[in-house]
Order: structure tokens, then C-alpha cells, then sequence
């Protein structure tokens, strides 16, 4: 290595990845819905993860923060298992007793598809409720915590407002913002735009890359080419439960290696 | 036929005597009923395997058995158990441990519909699952518990009238003692189906008062 090697760049060659996946398979019943995925995601990245539907995208994301429990696998965040612990000289696998779960889980934003907003409660409370009664901040702090993060995703204006009372688009965000308040290690996407009008799509994928570009590291399910090509540093296509190719955006979507990937690429551009 | 309007008027002051007691054994059943079943619903929902499966078989032994005989047994069984409460406490306890198992299946039952997704973003926010029933299940299934409800408080308070059966001097006793020394059954009786179904009635009204207030979304 020479010596004008950029201090950065070296540092980060060396750098563990903040999340590690192995070997992950998950079955429902007789169906096996992933077959063994593996792959690794740096700190302040963010990985797109596209392919056809019922290819096990969301099934992913899912097992990664224990929504569903894998059938087999490892999954490691910053270098701790998820889910449960190796345990004794055996190293026997424990599968960790639920509050210890639930806070791990916490590490791991996630926003759903259909949003999933609590309509009982105000935007604020929407935003504010993981910090008061999972991380047990007072009610000031966690109102104060959750009054940034809905000026961070610009909806400081409509903090007093029930889920009902907003569009899919303000809906969403206020879910990133109830995400983001957990000051969570990553977040999760699950086809966030999916369930919106597509005039309302942009806001919420506006307030994703502003994510990306702050440094916050993402897994993000979607069907939005554009914005994997624009925001991703990693995209792996998805095809039957397996990775059929992975690579940096420019490259899987201008020159595929896989037959499969392309014929899917075709597809959905020409939409 | 001709009515007894005397008896009907001599009857109207002794009867409300007996509305108060069935208005205090009503209250304070409804109070434990609500106060249990919502306690069993909880562990139906949330509970371990083996508490869930005591709940089950209470609200089934508590479905399978008509009230009546339940009340024979609170009644001959609890002084058997070292516990002498009198008839009050007896019919009190009887109706409670009644309407405990109905209100159990109603909160089961709605807070179980809760969307998934409720669920699914408040574990991903790192609620444990007591978290989870309490600040987001609960609070949003009250509103469509309330109707279910209300038919419970009611079909309790009818049926504190089996309650004379263990000689509580409730509003049916009282009308009983009447027929019995006067002998004007249909007077007596189409007095206490009125009597029944004016508290009913304001049980109803409160009812529809909450429901609006309640907040929707």
C-alpha cells in the first residue's frame, strides 16, 4: 500500500460490516420462500433490494429484524447475533426471551408498506411513543425528540394531527419520523411507495434520500428504479428466494450479467 | 279484567325499595365483571400457554352452565370454603364470576381483530407484547367493545333478578313478597317489567352518551 492511500479508504477496507447476513432461509409450512441468502451491509450505505414480486424481498427484511423468525441462518449487527445468543462451551444457539428481542428490534427501524400508523394517536404521538415507552425518556423529551424528527421529514405543522387526517405521502413520512426517533442502527423499507398515488410517491422518496445522503444506512425494498439508481451503493436482484446478482446500481442496471436480472430490468423500465 | 289501582299504588314505593338493591348488586357486579373479564381477556391474549388455557376453561364451564345453578354453587359452595358473606356477597360474586367470562370473550374477541399491522409497527419500534395490548391494542378496541358491552351490563342486570332465588331482597323479591300477601300477580309483575325497563333504558342512554364521546378516528 502506498503512502498517499487515503486515510478513509483504508480505514474503511478494514471496517466491519454494521450488518451480516448468512445463509438465511425461511420457510412457511412446505414452501420455502428464501433458500439461503447472504450479504453484508457497511455503515451509512444503502442497499436496494428489487426483483419480482414473491421472490422473498419483504421476506428478507422481515426475518432481519425477527418480524418473522428464520428457519436458518445468522444475522449479525454490528457484530451481535440477532434473535438469540450462542451460549455455554457448546455454543448452543438460545433464542433470546422476548424483552431482550423487542429491544434489539428496536435497533432496526422499519417502515411498512401500508404504513401502519397508530390511528388513535396524533402524528406526535405517532413519533413519540417508542421514546417515552420503550426507551423511557419523559413525556417532554420524547415529545421534544419527536417534534425534530417530524421537522426533519417536514411535517412540523401537522404534529397535531391524527394519521386519518393525512395523505398517504405525510402518512408515510410520519412513519420514517416514528422510525427515525428510535435512533435506530439501520432502517428498513418495505415497498414504502407502493400504496400511494403516484403524485405523492416523490415526498416520501425526497425524504429517503436526504436518509441516504446524511449517512443513515438503509435496506430498502422497492420498485422505484430511479431511485436505486440514484440513492443505492449496493442493489441485489432477487429472483425465487435466492440473490441472483448483486452489484453497484450502474452496473446491474446498465450491464446485467444474469439473463434473469435483465429480462426483469425490461421489464419494469418499460412500464 | 279489571287493574287493583290501589295495590299498584301501595306497590310503587316498596318495589323502588327493591330497585336499590338491584341497582347496588348491578353496580358492584358490573364493576368486578368488567374488572376480571377484561383481566382474563388479556391473558387470553397475551398470557402464557397454560393461563390461557385456565381462562379457556373457565369461560367454557361459565357458558356451558346456566347462571342458576352457578348461583346455587357460590351460594352452598363459599360457606363450605370457610367464607360466610351472606345472600348480598353470594349473588354479587355469582354475577360477577358470570359476566367476567362473557366480557373476556368480548375484549378477546375485539382487541383480536386489531389489524396486524398494529401489531407488527409496534414490535418494530421495540414494544414488548404487555406494551403492545396496553398502549396500542387496547386503546383502540374500547370503542368497538362499548355495544358488546352494554348488552352484558344489561343482560347482568336482568339477571339479578335470579337472584331471589337465594332470598336477596332485590326488585323481584320485593315484588314477589307483594304478590304473595296481596295477590295481584299481573299488577305486581307488569310493574316490574316497567321498573326492568326504565333502568335498561338509561343503561342504554349512558351507553350511547359514552359511545359519542368517545374519540374516533
Amino acid at each position: 500500500m502506498t503512502t498517499d492511500t487515503h486515510p478513509a479508504a483504508e480505514h474503511r477496507t478494514r471496517e466491519k460490516p454494521l450488518l451480516s447476513v448468512q445463509g438465511l432461509r425461511k420457510s412457511f409450512g412446505e414452501r420455502e420462500i428464501l433458500k439461503g441468502i447472504s450479504f453484508d451491509v457497511m455503515s451509512g450505505q444503502t442497499l436496494v433490494l428489487i426483483g419480482p414480486s414473491g421472490s422473498g424481498k419483504t421476506t428478507v427484511l422481515r426475518c432481519l429484524n425477527y418480524l418473522e423468525t428464520p428457519t436458518a441462518g445468522a444475522i449479525e449487527l454490528a457484530g451481535e447475533p440477532v434473535g438469540g445468543a450462542y451460549v455455554g462451551e457448546a455454543a448452543k444457539w438460545a433464542p433470546l426471551p422476548e424483552h431482550r428481542l423487542a429491544l434489539q428490534r428496536s435497533k432496526f427501524g422499519f417502515v411498512f408498506q401500508r404504513f401502519n400508523l397508530f390511528p388513535h394517536l396524533t402524528a406526535l404521538q405517532n413519533v413519540a411513543i417508542g421514546p417515552r415507552k420503550v426507551l423511557g425518556l419523559s413525556r417532554a423529551q420524547a415529545e421534544e425528540r419527536a417534534a425534530e424528527q417530524l421537522a426533519r421529514v417536514s411535517l412540523a405543522e401537522h404534529m397535531d394531527k391524527r394519521p386519518s387526517q393525512l395523505s398517504g405521502g405525510q402518512q408515510q413520512r410520519v412513519a420514517i419520523a416514528r422510525a427515525l426517533a428510535m435512533e435506530p442502527r439501520l432502517i428498513l423499507f418495505d415497498e414504502p411507495t407502493s400504496a400511494l398515488d403516484p403524485e405523492l410517491v416523490h415526498e416520501v422518496l425526497d425524504v429517503m434520500g436526504d436518509l441516504a445522503r446524511e449517512g443513515m444506512t438503509m435496506i430498502v425494498v422497492t420498485h422505484e428504479m430511479g431511485f436505486a439508481r440514484r440513492a443505492a451503493d449496493k442493489v441485489i436482484f432477487m429472483a425465487d428466494g435466492h440473490i441472483v446478482e448483486e452489484g453497484p446500481p450502474e452496473e446491474v442496471f446498465t450491464a446485467p450479467r444474469e439473463e434473469k436480472t435483465r429480462r426483469f430490468l425490461t421489464h419494469v423500465l418499460n412500464r | 279484567m279489571t287493574i287493583d289501582w290501589a295495590i299498584v299504588e301501595m306497590a310503587i314505593p316498596l318495589l323502588a325499595v327493591g330497585t336499590v338493591m338491584t341497582l347496588k348488586i348491578a353496580s358492584v357486579a358490573a364493576l368486578l365483571g368488567l374488572t376480571g373479564g377484561i383481566a382474563l381477556g388479556l391473558v387470553s391474549l397475551g398470557g402464557w400457554a397454560w393461563m390461557r388455557w385456565l381462562v379457556r376453561g373457565y369461560v367454557d364451564f361459565i357458558r356451558g352452565t346456566p347462571l342458576l345453578i352457578q348461583i346455587f354453587i357460590v351460594f352452598f359452595g363459599l360457606p363450605l370454603m370457610g367464607f360466610r358473606l351472606g345472600e348480598f356477597w353470594a349473588g354479587v360474586i355469582a354475577l360477577s364470576l358470570n359476566s367476567a367470562a362473557y366480557i373476556a370473550e368480548i375484549v378477546r374477541g375485539s382487541v383480536g381483530s386489531v389489524e396486524k399491522g398494529q401489531t407488527e409497527a409496534a414490535k418494530s419500534i421495540g414494544m414488548t407484547q404487555g406494551k403492545i395490548l396496553l398502549y396500542i391494542l387496547l386503546p383502540q378496541s374500547i370503542r368497538p367493545m362499548l355495544p358488546a358491552l352494554t348488552n352484558d351490563i344489561i343482560t347482568l342486570l336482568k339477571n339479578t333478578s335470579l337472584l331471589s332465588v337465594i332470598s336477596v331482597y332485590e326488585l323481584t323479591r320485593s315484588g314477589q313478597a307483594i304478590v304473595a300477601s296481596h295477590f295481584a300477580p299481573l299488577e305486581i309483575f307488569a310493574l316490574l317489567a316497567i321498573y326492568y325497563y326504565a333502568i335498561i333504558s338509561v343503561v342504554s342512554w349512558i351507553s350511547r352518551v359514552i359511545e359519542r364521546r368517545l374519540p374516533a378516528w
